[in-house]
């Protein structure tokens, strides 16, 4: 390992353990801001650990460079925007937005890498691509339901409609054929589309049976999936901080979720199947 | 199967086994505060969607990258964003009554 990587990876290291530290604050409110800042902090060593790594390596062209130049500044201006706008009580549907977007991007990593694939490359790199693909397109539909949800453009009561369970077990047998199908290294690009399709689609079948209050569990569950897709995604692309990162989220977001639904009195499994006693469930 | 995924493997199911353990006994009003905590930091995709911006070298790539960072770039700075002023409101009393004195004044200002 050269000088220059051994200092990148420490960068990350560092990055890694304050976010933890930080997660680790938010347990009390006198210390809660104070470990937002840390885990801000670490996430901006990160990010420019990584632009010194691309410019290290000069593999990034000029266009490469202006890509990531624009997109970031464009995603920056409108999350900062939308975050500084938004009303107090408006809060939770905006995360589950900016949750959507986390998601689409792991998503996003992971196709964007298979394209670039000159042979195939085994099934440690092939099963975390097909499962980011899978649960980042589940999250990017389903937390864009849930918060549609939350704002009202999407009806709040759960919505259940007849065959709704039916083509929901129908996209999960395709998400199961086509996961394996990438993981063995067959059926190439269209296993992957079809995947990210089925994907989406159960997303949406996922949240709409799902009444309104329960959503910020929901939310959360969808949350701690795109901290797993970001841990998949680092796997793909062979990065640390991803993979550390990712599972931290997963597995404390995880956590989360059982703590609000245990506040509500609710279980996981009795929230995620949907529309049965609720307050808000229809007629 | 190479050394180097063994070694990820393990980072993996470690940092997984530190992120059951971070969370303990959350009060109820920092549930949707902490969520919003642990959604920005999976915002560090940004990070991954920078490399594989990198590598890409025909329209479908560029175009992907730059959704990927529009996304990614959203999700990290809204993110924290959105987090700090979910917790502006656990300031101890005296700290926001003078902001509150101040926002007011500034809105007779303005009036």
């Amino acid at each position: 390992m050269s000088t220059f990587d051994t200092v990148i990876r420490l960068v990350y290291l560092a990055a890694a353990t304050l976010f933890v530290v930080g997660l680790h604050l938010m347990n009390s409110p006198v210390t809660a801001r104070r470990g937002n800042l840390l885990s801000a902090t670490g996430m901006t060593a990160a990010i420019l650990a990584t632009i010194v790594v691309l410019i290290e390596s000069g593999a990034a062209s000029l266009t490469a460079w202006l890509v990531v130049a624009a997109g970031t500044a464009v995603g920056a201006a409108v999350g900062f925007v939308m975050a500084r706008r938004v009303r107090m009580t408006a809060m939770p549907e905006l995360v589950s937005l900016f949750n959507a977007a986390g998601g689409g991007a792991a998503a996003l990593v992971a196709i964007h890498d298979f394209l670039h694939f000159t042979e195939s490359p085994g099934a440690h790199i092939l099963i975390p691509l097909a499962l980011d693909v899978l649960i980042g397109a589940v999250t990017f539909s389903g937390s864009l339901i849930a918060s549609g949800k939350l704002h009202g453009v999407v009806p709040g009561q759960p919505i259940v409609f007849p065959g709704a369970r039916v083509i929901t077990l129908v996209l999960a047998a395709v998400m199961l054929v086509t996961t394996v199908m990438i993981a063995a290294g067959v059926g190439g690009l269209a296993a992957v589309v079809i995947l990210s399709l089925a994907a989406l689609a159960f997303g949406v079948t996922m949240v709409l049976p799902i009444g309104g209050a329960d959503m910020p569990v929901v939310i959360s569950l969808l949350n701690a999936f795109t901290g797993t897709a970001v841990a998949m995604a680092g796997f793909v692309i062979g990065n640390d901080v991803l993979i550390t990162a990712g599972a931290l989220v997963g597995a404390s977001g995880a956590i989360l979720t059982k703590l609000m639904a245990d506040a509500m009195n609710r279980s996981i499994g009795n929230i995620m199947l949907g529309g049965f006693g609720t307050g808000d469930s229809p007629g | 199967m190479s050394s180097e995924f063994v070694t990820d493997l393990t980072i993996f199911v470690l940092s997984l086994l530190v992120g059951f353990e971070v969370i303990s006994k959350v009060p109820t009003t920092l549930h949707t505060p902490l969520m919003s905590a642990a959604n920005s930091i999976h915002g560090i995709v940004l990070a991954g969607t920078i490399l594989i911006a990198a590598t890409a070298s025909d329209l479908v790539g560029y175009v992907i990258a730059f959704v990927a960072c529009v996304f990614a770039a959203m999700n990290v700075v809204g993110g924290y964003v959105v987090t700090d002023r979910m917790l502006e409101m656990f300031k101890p009393p005296a700290a926001r009554k003078v902001r509150q004195a101040a926002a007011n004044g500034s809105a007779e200002v303005t009036r």
